[in-house]
């Protein structure tokens, strides 16, 4: 299929007026809660999931898009103006976006941040309009063999490869692996870990693990650790606009940052901290300024904007087109759209051409918007900052109860919910990573699924696992990448955070 | 707590390896009730002996780090900030359990919450979780049309 002939339909879908509002509201929240310490878009998503049950699913994963970029943005400005980022792709961005605000050049670091977010968003997601038609005929060909052996990948790379402690990371993947196991076998009827609670025959619902891991256990990390010391926001000084120099020294590192964010993004390499890193280093290393680095240089600000905002993009490719979630926050949007019986994958495009082009067109119009809000809004983002911390937890957790609460009105539900609350602390104190266990959850029985139906097809010969030359590559990749965080150490001093 | 840094073994690291293998030991029991397996390929119990089997693997691997010494220093909890807001979940649990309904189950919560975070103003807060339980149960269940838990209070709206 002719990718702009379909992109043109996805606009007709994109464009009416209440998709627009799906994607305006999703925008707001998406920037509101990047801007806000303590939650981030996987968790806003997954609040919305049984919010969302009774509306319009096209609508909904419109919303769900906006959430996402909106927060990469929103994230953007905690960072500069606090140096707290209110998300974790940001947090390269506060080194000298911050820096930049106290020398009294906030306003041209948030434009530099918004207008580099938009360039590569765009870019990025023309590169996903592109590349995933190309992506599903390559899908096409997959069988149960080849997707066991993707999903192994993502396993792998999600929890080992990019994390502090590959043990550590494992053993979240293994907990959310375990979690994933509870419910009635769908092959043979049989309950499985359910200990003769009824409650537990459906499995364990992605909302409460998700809120209870982020919302209740970073309610409670922030309160054991109560640093009461106000933060300091920087008022924004001056003008917003970038000069022309600023400008000519911020499309390069746009640019560069789009190249590295999307394809790192649509890899299973699990989400946007290392795209932004390694935009950091490679600005810092091309720069004609390096004196200015520590001290608020602009390219540190574009480049790594750019790379979040373009991995954003990428992600979505892999969970389009081949169902395969490589962060916290596309995990939760798979979720999402297994929620009205839709599978992302080549069927997805056959069958719903008409949502799946309307979320690609819809990310478009939600960078535009997210232009709009976020540059002369900046003033509105930053007086969500003023919320007293008491107040911001409080509303924090009664979302999160409610979230749960509508999921499935049970108290075997709402005591999960703050068992994984205590869960979240205990491996927040410890240093687990909790993406992981989300994906575990959620990408574990499909997993399962994959492989027992691979090994009914061959009869229960193993072999079937190896002999297709993409299965094959594909678990070898996984093997090399568990080793990976042996050999590049370098990467393992930064540590990717929360979601 | 001078003497923490020097410990010899990261008893943190060995309890977490401890219920690891309890995790496996009840994956595996559990598995090993499944009656009903598949005539071709693999039946129910397969993946989570192979869990299980994992369970083991990174117990041991905990075990060894925890031998290799103990880790740097950790920051200390707040307990009582951490009880306060278990005192707010457990408020939720009851008054969900008893039948109080939606909008005080939130009221709880937001006033124990915001006390952990060091706020003393009660009843105000007490006041702000109930409207926020209010306008949200209206939001769900007019809006949305979905249902929250009632009590007497819901009943009457």
């Amino acid at each position: 299929m002719d990718s702009f002939a379909a992109l043109g339909q996805g606009f007709l879908v994109a464009l009416q007026p209440a998709k627009l509002l799906y994607a305006l509201v999703g925008v707001f929240l998406g920037t509101a809660v990047g801007v806000l310490p303590g939650i981030g878009p996987a968790l806003t998503v997954a609040l919305l999931l049984p919010v969302t049950f009774k509306l319009d699913p096209t609508g909904s994963l419109i919303m769900f898009a906006g959430i996402y970029y909106g927060g990469m943005y929103g994230g953007s400005t905690t960072s500069i103006l606090i140096n707290t980022p209110g998300e974790s792709a940001s947090m390269i961005t506060a080194l000298e976006g911050n820096k930049m605000a106290k020398a009294g050049r906030g306003g041209p670091a948030l434009a530099t941040a918004a207008i580099g977010s938009f360039v590569a968003g765009t870019i990025a997601t023309v590169a996903l309009a592109l590349f995933a038609p190309w992506l599903v005929e390559l899908a096409i060909q997959f069988g149960p063999a080849e997707y066991f052996a993707l999903m192994v990948v993502a396993f792998v790379t999600v929890s080992a490869t990019f994390g502090d402690s590959p043990l550590r990371g494992l053993t979240s993947l293994f907990v959310g692996l375990f979690l994933g196991l509870v419910g009635i076998d769908r092959l043979t009827g049989q309950a499985r870990l359910t200990f003769e609670v009824p409650a537990l025959l459906d499995g364990i619902e992605v909302t409460t693990l998700a809120v209870g891991l982020f919302a209740v256990g970073e309610a409670l990390f922030v309160a054991s650790r109560r640093k009461h010391a106000p933060e300091e926001i920087e008022p924004v000084r001056g003008s917003l606009w970038m000069t022309k120099e600023d400008w000519r020294r911020s499309w390069a590192p746009w640019l560069r940052g789009t190249a590295l964010g999307f394809p790192i993004g649509a890899l299973p390499a699990g989400g946007a901290e290392i795209p932004t890193f390694l935009s950091y280093t490679v600005e810092k290393r091309l720069t004609k300024h390096p004196e200015e680095y520590g001290h608020g240089a602009i390219e540190g600000v574009a480049g790594p904007e750019a790379a979040n905002n373009a991995s954003a993009a990428g992600t979505l490719m892999p969970l389009l087109t081949l169902g395969l979630p490589t962060s916290a926050t596309a995990a939760i949007m798979l979720a999402g759209f297994q929620q009205y019986g839709l599978n992302p994958g080549p069927l997805l495009f056959a069958e719903r051409p008409d949502l799946v082009w309307g979320l690609i067109a819809s990310l478009f119009v939600a960078n535009a918007m997210l232009v709009i809000l976020n540059l002369p809004l900046v003033g509105l983002w930053v007086r969500l900052l003023a919320i007293p911390q008491p107040w911001l937890y409080a509303g924090i957790l009664v979302f999160a109860a409610m979230g749960t609460i509508a999921a499935k009105p049970s108290l075997v539900e709402i005591a999960m919910l703050a068992g994984f609350g205590a869960l979240g602390l205990a491996m927040r104190v410890l240093d687990y990573p909790i993406a992981p266990m989300v994906v575990g959850l959620i990408l574990g029985p499909m997993a399962e699924t994959q492989l027992r139906r691979a090994l009914s097809i061959s009869l229960g010969d193993p072999r079937v696992l190896v002999e297709s030359p993409i299965a094959a590559v594909l678990l070898a990749v996984a093997a090399l990448a568990l080793l990976a965080p042996y050999l590049i150490r370098g990467l393992g001093r930064f540590k990717p955070a929360k979601d | 707590m001078a003497q923490a840094g020097h410990r010899s073994v990261d008893r943190s690291a060995v309890a977490v390896g401890t219920g690891l293998l309890g995790l496996a030991a009840l994956t595996a029991w559990d598995a090993s009730r499944l009656t009903v397996t598949s005539v071709y390929g693999m039946g129910p119990q397969a993946v989570p002996y192979l869990v299980a089997g994992g369970f083991v693997l990174l117990a041991l691997g905990h075990f060894a780090v925890a031998a290799r010494g103990a880790l740097p220093e950790r920051e200390p909890v707040d307990r009582r900030a951490v009880a306060w807001i278990g005192l707010g979940l457990a408020g939720l649990i009851i008054a969900v359990g008893l039948g109080l309904g939606f909008i005080p189950a939130m009221a709880l919560l937001f006033a124990a919450t915001a006390r952990a975070f060091g706020r003393k103003a009660a009843v105000a807060d007490l006041a702000i979780g109930l409207i926020l339980g209010f306008l949200i149960y209206l939001g769900f269940t007019r809006l949305l049309t979905l249902s929250l838990p009632q009590g007497p209070l819901e009943r009457l709206l």
